[in-house]
């Protein structure tokens, strides 16, 4: 199939063959070419956002939802410069995205032109690929390359560059197109060897655990997961970008390790003698001091990207490969082990880690005054919504207490900013998530702080009939930079303060503003009914106002820079490791 | 720390130089020379990189290196198994009464004058960096005043190619 048409006409075509539906964007000077044809597109809905950082985050929400790669769009210059935030997030969180922006005309470029940025430039250390595109014959062949780069190997953004006389020009378009990439081959299939290495590990220790990262639900790899759990007897911890991969009801699990993990979580991998690491890459908040991390373990450490091996902890046994794969392989390894009569015994460590668990839970502080604690509001938003729901964090103290006290039972069902720390991440993600998964009920849980730098997507929200539901964590304060001022800086808190006890913003009249229906809650007793009012309402988006505490502290707690053996459980409070072992 | 000699095979397209120097740069590792420039295939071009690292970060160099969708290919070279060379032109004060001194150490160190002038000759070395630095170590008390130096290149001995692999994978995809 050959025809002629323009660059930007074959640019749409182009997302049309490889499968995209919903595209979030800004038009703009040099990418409106593009935007002309899209008007006539039946299979792709563009979706008008408020700011193109909201356009790149919904990209995120919805890639990451529906397992797709989520689509943005913007123009060249300052459009595409608001896009590098949700670009760098994508990438520190492997999400799949594929960024289209617009660039001035090819004669243009280098001349610092109106609206000109070298995006391509800027965005090379945050993508996994990016392209510049100057000749309109390059447009398929590139779209087709961007989305297979994106969404194989270690998923990742990739943005496309497209100067504006290409998206003008006369070309032909022919479908598919043959890719170019000799230099592009994921490994996906793990070493042999190296697995009948790790099931022998695993049948010798006495103390493992299986460390599970985003990983493996990125290779959709939750039941093969559960089976290997199953089989081994092993602990299983989450981290924060795999919360709901293994269903925090089932038995083995011990929760979240890391800066505020639980402590059974942690003490699994300070006093574990193998660490089984499944798509994690030994982040720095998850291993604390490195020196000191995980000091009689072992690691096993799979993942796809060889690049995350051994890169902060040595790795006895790399392995290379699909977490999928990997533990389909684990598996039959360990019954090979099995019926050669090896097997691992782990009742003492067992012992150990239930002692864990019921000496240190997760816990908090209620207030005598009647104000709210925000930990309350995420354990009855967990038991009044439940786990089918899709839940949607910002970036804080709201962000670590809806991965604490939110009990997740399906994989993908919390979504939010883990690598970057991106604070305003919530309202954008999740509108992409609600689009992508319309039939799903999607809460964003989220701060004032972040609350207050994107929630102009409400109006996207609202006009778009994407009727999200918003708990704003309502605490008047920057609570997690507040939290540090109170450790670590003598409570001196500086511009941490946002005031919104002062109604500034009124958030229920700024929702009421954005077409929104807004609550507000501000006692216990008042919680439930507040959510269940909110549950009621399908027809817009809902944000209910939780005015919460301001000196709701997230505990445990391993400080920045210090030792995982040095959680404390609440202020000046240490669990005591060894007292039963 | 030790010096290592890396030879990358890249596409040769606009930008991968930028990704390259990008990636040395974002990950802290710090670059002691590089050359760049075509090969016998016009689609490959060749970087040579040496690095002075440590074991460990070097891994972790090669690997990133790899990630990048348009590097083909990278093989570390053994000094003792590679010809390694560095090419200087190096102007120097040399006037009637020198000038005979500062010929005898021209050919001494096998190199070549290519400019001559009344008070200065530019000469033309090539080699290792040692030998690089032992002549600019008996030129200078003549006077360097002025020196110009390229990155190293380096191949394997032997009569194996290391492009030849690479080659196969850039014909399947074109």
């Amino acid at each position: 199939m050959t025809e002629r048409m323009t660059g930007a006409q074959a640019l749409v075509k182009a997302l049309e063959h490889v499968g995209v539906d919903t595209v979030f964007g800004i038009p703009g000077g040099a990418i409106l070419p593009a935007y002309d044809p899209l008007l006539d597109s039946t299979k792709v809905r563009h979706v008008l956002v408020r700011h193109e950082q909201g356009a790149g985050h919904a990209a995120e929400g919805y890639a990451q939802a529906t397992g797709k790669v989520g689509v943005c769009m913007a123009t060249s210059g300052p459009g595409a410069t608001n896009l590098v935030t949700p670009i760098a997030d994508a990438y520190m969180d492997s999400v799949p995205i594929v960024a289209i922006t617009g660039q001035v005309a090819s004669n243009a470029i280098g001349t610092d032109a109106f609206q000109e940025a070298d995006i391509v430039g800027i965005t090379m250390p945050t993508t996994k690929h990016n392209f510049l595109v100057t000749d309109p014959a390059d447009i398929p062949r590139t779209i087709a390359e961007a989305f297979h780069i994106a969404s194989t190997g270690r998923p990742g953004p990739v943005l496309v560059d497209i100067a504006k006389d290409a998206l003008q020009a006369m070309t032909t378009f022919s479908w598919p197109p043959v890719m170019q990439l000799p230099g592009y081959r994921p490994v996906t299939r793990p070493h042999s060897k190296q697995i009948r290495e790790a099931a022998k590990l695993i049948v010798e220790s006495k103390r493992p655990v299986l460390y599970v990262g985003g990983g493996v639900h990125k290779a959709r790899a939750s039941q093969e997961l559960r089976k290997l759990a199953e089989l081994t007897g092993m602990p299983v911890i989450t981290t924060l970008m795999a919360r709901g991969t293994f269903p925090d009801s089932h038995p083995q699990h011990l929760g979240m390790p890391g800066m505020h993990g639980s402590v059974a979580a942690v003490g699994s991998l300070q006093r574990g003698d193998l660490i089984v690491a499944l798509g994690a890459r030994f982040d720095d908040r998850v291993t604390g001091d490195l020196a000191t991390f995980a000091p009689y373990a072992k690691v096993v450490h799979a993942d796809i990207d060889p690049a995350e091996i051994s890169k902060n902890r040595h790795a006895d046994v790399p392995i290379v490969g699909d977490c999928r794969e990997v533990i389909g392989d684990l598996i039959t390894a360990v019954e090979n082990e099995y019926a050669n009569g090896r097997r691992g015994d782990y009742t003492e460590w067992w012992a150990t880690l239930n002692n864990y668990r019921s000496t240190y839970p997760l816990g908090y502080e209620e207030y005598e005054d009647g104000t709210l604690a925000p930990q309350y509001v995420m354990e009855r938003l967990s038991a009044i919504v439940g786990p089918d729901a899709t839940y949607v964090a910002g970036v804080g103290q709201h962000q670590m207490w809806a991965a604490q006290f939110i009990g997740y039972e399906h994989p993908g069902t919390f979504i939010n900013s883990g690598g970057a720390g991106t604070m305003g991440f919530a309202i954008p993600a999740a509108m992409g998530a609600k689009m992508g998964r319309p039939e799903r009920t999607v809460w964003a849980i989220d701060g004032d702080g972040c609350f207050q730098m994107t929630n102009q997507e409400l109006a996207t929200c609202a006009l778009e009939g994407v009727p999200i539901k918003i708990a704003v964590i309502n605490n008047g304060n920057l609570g997690m930079v507040r939290q540090w001022q109170t450790l670590f800086y003598n409570e001196r808190y500086s511009n941490t303060n946002l005031q919104t006890v002062r109604r500034i913003p009124d958030f229920v009249k700024l929702a009421e503003a954005y077409g929104c229906v807004g609550l507000r809650c501000e006692r216990a007793e008042d919680v439930d009914a507040t959510i269940k009012k909110a549950m009621e309402i399908n027809d817009v988006p809902v944000v209910i106002d939780f005015v919460v505490h301001q000196d709701a502290m997230v505990w445990p707690m391993v400080a920045a820079g210090t030792s995982n053996d040095d959680i404390k459980v609440a202020r000046d409070m240490a669990p005591k490791w060894d007292s039963e072992d | 720390m030790s010096r290592h000699t890396l030879s990358v095979l890249v596409e040769n397209k606009p930008g991968v130089l930028a990704r390259v120097a990008a990636l040395f740069s974002r990950r802290g590792f710090n670059i002691d020379s590089l050359a760049v420039g075509p090969t016998e295939h016009d689609d490959i071009s060749r970087m040579t990189i040496v690095v002075n690292v440590e074991d460990l970060p070097l891994e972790q160099v090669t690997k990133q290196l790899n990630k990048l969708v348009n590097v083909l290919k990278i093989v570390e070279l053994d000094p003792a198994q590679s010809v390694q060379r560095e090419l200087m032109l190096i102007k120097v004060r040399a006037d009637a009464e020198t000038r005979s001194h500062v010929l005898e150490l021209v050919n001494l160190f096998r190199a070549r004058c290519v400019d001559v002038a009344a008070d200065a000759v530019t000469i033309e070395v090539t080699g290792t960096p040692d030998k690089l630095e032992a002549f600019i170590k008996v030129l200078d008390p003549f006077g360097i005043k002025e020196l110009v130096q390229s990155g190293m290149v380096a191949v394997g001995r032997g009569a194996r190619s290391i492009t030849d692999r690479s080659l196969r994978a850039l014909d399947r995809s074109a």
